[in-house]
């Protein structure tokens, strides 16, 4: 079995050297001198589905036993999962009921012709996100209700901004689309190509 | 140090305070010390200052001052002129110093305040921060007391930066820019600043190290109101529960949990993670914004669209003090 001692060690040390061991070691025991380093070190363990007992416990000293089960673990990857924003569609981000400044109403007929044309081009759109007065449109026009039935038929995402269904007392009379929060529209854009209308 | 240990010395000690022109003192536990010098200038001072939490001594220096001058951006008002605190070790070499430095005044700049001087000391380990002076005109001063019930809060930064410091210094990732949670550190808080007179905003903070909930416990406190957290609602950086799972929780975690724990209650299936991530100290953390309900669809979307990984993560109800964690 392999030992460590990382008594006198800070945060994130002990768990540092313990990772290290159970990389190669099938029983690792750690000695530490603080409940925080004992939680943190219990805590790699069971992140790394390994069998882990505090064998004894004082106030400044923790012994810790931790025996790999046999399935290698895996090295972690914690890189977040990278979008190829070539191969899958556009975000599109819908922040408006119109398309463009100038007369409201040809901005109306504008977005609504923009939004159906969305049916046709490849890759088609990945997500379609509505947001502020757009929300209004996607919940209130039955022509723009019917285009995104037909977005989400065909795979396409549609998210709605909760805040702002809220904000137009609409939530009660959302039929399409699904319900989203600002966490994950923003995710949305980040992890992918996006456009704005 | 932890804020209960931290408390204690406090309390023996007798603090000289005009009442009359101190607007906010230590008592409410805010971000900065506020002064009225006439009725429409009240002064903003604050001191921030710590170890490297990257190797890198030029972002070091950029977080370090965002950190600072985000005291004075949670009291509504602007930064003017700050100043240098340093330790420094005499077996390092002196550029790193100058890199350090040169972080700090360039985040300074930014923020379009002034930064002359400052004093070192020889230290064994390098610290560093800035005392940051600011100025607001006392209308738009902004505390963290004031949250009227109904209020929405708005976090301006995701949560993470305490997880992400420690895997940064065990290796398990990079301390560099492409790293979300380096980005967000120095970052400056004052994109929101320029929407505060639009909007009905009754109170603000920023989260350091007592942890999102120990900050709004704070708020909470100050104004005898029940703040309940939207937990599927907050913003965490990407990589960073993976990292807590697998025990890089710092200390200070820990110490704010074993202090606040008490006066949180839940509802719902708790996700053990977000816990740990509620109490996880921040460096350089978002501003808390208490919004009136109408104001707060309008506010979230211009911070969206600035750039801002922005959320509603709180509300504020009539009812006991404290702070409830709803997990659906």
């Amino acid at each position: 079995m392999k030992e460590i001692d990382a008594r006198g060690l800070d945060c994130p040390k002990p768990v540092v050297l313990t990772k290290k061991a159970m990389a190669d070691n099938e029983e690792v025991l750690v000695i530490v001198d603080n409940k925080i380093a004992s939680e943190n070190v219990a805590k790699l363990a069971q992140k790394m589905k390994a069998e882990v007992s505090i064998v004894e416990e004082s106030a400044d000293y923790f012994k810790i036993i931790i025996k790999n089960t046999g399935e290698k673990v895996k090295s972690e990857n914690n890189k977040a999962a990278v979008s190829h924003p070539s191969e899958a569609g556009k975000v599109y981000l819908i922040a408006s009921d119109k398309l463009g400044e100038g007369e409201e109403d040809l901005g109306k007929i504008l977005i609504k012709g923009f939004l159906s044309t969305l049916l046709d081009i490849k890759p088609l759109p990945e997500k379609v996100i509505f947001l502020n007065s757009g929300v209004k449109m996607a919940v209130l026009e039955k022509d723009v209700t019917a285009t995104l039935e037909k977005l989400e038929s065909a795979g396409v995402e549609v998210l709605i901004c909760g805040t702002c269904l809220d904000y137009y007392d609409l939530s009660d009379q959302l039929e399409v689309g699904e319900v989203s929060n600002m966490y994950e529209i923003v995710n949305s854009i980040n992890s992918s190509d996006y456009v704005r209308v | 140090m932890g804020p209960r240990a931290l408390a204690q010395v406090l309390r023996r000690v007798n603090f000289p305070a005009d009442p009359e022109k101190l607007l906010i003192g230590l008592d409410k536990a805010d971000d900065a010390a506020v002064y009225s010098l006439s009725e429409e200038l009240a002064l903003i001072q604050t001191l921030d200052f710590f170890t490297p939490i990257v190797d890198d001594p030029y972002l070091f220096g950029q977080i370090a001052a965002a950190n600072a001058l985000s005291d004075v951006y949670a009291m509504g008002g602007q930064p003017i002129l700050a100043m240098n605190i340093v330790g420094f070790p005499s077996c390092l070499e002196e550029e790193i110093l100058s890199q350090i430095l040169q972080g700090g005044a360039d985040k300074v700049k930014e923020a379009g305040a002034s930064l002359c001087g400052g004093h070192t000391v020889v230290d064994e380990e390098p610290k560093y921060g800035l005392s940051v002076t600011g100025t607001v005109h006392p209308d738009n001063l902004l505390s963290n007391s004031g949250i009227k019930e109904g209020d929405l809060i708005l976090l301006t930064k995701p949560l993470g930066t305490g997880v992400m410091v420690a895997a940064i210094k065990g290796g398990f990732t990079s301390g560099d820019q492409s790293n979300p949670a380096v980005k967000s550190m120095l970052t400056l808080n004052n994109t929101a600043l320029k929407f505060f007179e639009q909007y009905q905003i009754n109170a603000c903070t920023d989260v350091t190290g007592f942890g999102l909930i120990g900050h709004l416990l704070e708020m909470s406190e100050n104004s005898s109101l029940q703040i309940e957290i939207d937990a599927p609602e907050i913003p965490i950086f990407e990589g960073v529960r993976e990292f807590a799972e697998s025990g890089l929780l710092p200390a200070g975690a820990y110490k704010n949990r074993d202090n606040y724990q008490k006066f949180v209650s839940e509802s719902g299936q708790r996700d053990q993670t977000l816990y740990d991530l509620m109490y996880d100290p921040q460096t350089s953390g978002g501003l808390l914004i208490s919004v009136a309900e109408a104001d707060a669809a309008e506010l979230l979307i211009d911070l969206y669209a600035e750039g801002l990984d922005v959320a509603v993560i709180a509300k504020a109800y009539q009812g006991e003090k404290g702070v409830k964690i709803k997990w659906e």
